[in-house]
């Protein structure tokens, strides 16, 4: 158990290195999936099961791929093709791949054990969140709801195709592109 | 507790620290708004360690909301990114930062 912290620690900070320091977006992108997997590693060793199962969920299921389509869509055009060649480049993926490798391994390690018990004694379950979740703490997740609201909101409002710009300025820049 | 917590509040720094100079290194658009998430999931991070060292659910009650913050911002930042690269086709902060309102 102590040991699988420590790897996982290191497993996180270093993704984290390589995803500030990657030249290539996509191979970013997959340092930092790998990066909150290691740290939901971290949180089931820690005992805090539910967060960790949320981590993978949401953040690395969710969120990295609201990012790769962002990635993805800004690079369509006549380089994609090139583009492409280079993601599928062994030197991109391997990385990623073994880190992704030792995590899995430490997390089937971890579930076979017959060692039980969480490094804290006891995990905090599901149970006691959803009680702390909708009892004391019910006004916090109706301003979360508000504010995932605003987002929506906001996203659509950004991502709709609008009008040519109305500004004088910007419209001289874009010469007679309008 | 085997790991002190000390330990994983290192952790937790580093990865804050890591975050941190992202943000104030890289020039692109994208990889500022992913050391933004690797900041927010190490304040997470330190929230999950300090619920887990006093047996309190709170610490990832405040989890889930640092997630749906995350959530929310990446939605609307990736709109942003998105809507920049078409008016301006750049994705450099720098060239971004040019436009000044006059």
């Amino acid at each position: 158990m102590t040991a699988a912290f420590y790897i996982s620690s290191i497993v996180a900070i270093f993704s984290s290195l390589m995803v500030i320091s990657r030249k290539n977006a996509f191979s970013a992108l997959l340092y930092m999936i790998i990066s909150l997997l290691s740290v939901a590693v971290i949180f089931f060793v820690l005992g805090a099961v539910f967060v960790a199962a949320l981590e993978v969920i949401i953040y690395a299921g969710a969120i990295m791929v609201l990012f790769v389509f962002v990635t993805m869509m800004l690079n369509l055009g006549e380089e994609a093709e090139r583009l492409q060649k280079t993601w599928m480049r062994p030197a991109v993926w391997i990385g990623p791949s073994i880190l992704a490798l030792i995590l899995g391994v430490e997390v089937i390690l971890l579930i076979t054990s017959s060692e039980s018990g969480f490094l804290t004694g006891s995990e905090i379950g599901p149970k006691e969140v959803g009680i702390a979740l909708y009892g004391k703490y019910i006004i916090g997740v109706e301003l979360a709801a508000l504010l995932i609201t605003a987002g929506i909101v906001g996203a659509y409002h950004l991502g709709k195709r609008k009008d040519p710009i109305q500004h004088r300025y910007l419209q001289e820049e874009k010469g007679g592109a309008i | 507790m085997n790991v002190p917590m000390e330990h994983a509040l290192i952790v937790a720094t580093l990865l804050f620290i890591i975050g941190l100079a992202g943000v104030l290194m890289r020039k692109n658009l994208i990889y500022m708004l992913l050391s933004v998430e690797i900041m927010l999931n190490a304040a997470g991070f330190a929230f999950v360690v300090a619920g887990a060292h006093w047996m309190q659910a709170d610490g990832q009650v405040m989890f889930i909301f640092i997630l749906t913050m995350a959530a929310a911002e990446v939605s609307v930042g990736l709109a942003l990114i998105l809507r920049i690269y078409h008016n301006l086709k750049t994705m450099n902060a720098d060239e971004v930062s040019k436009i000044k309102p006059n």
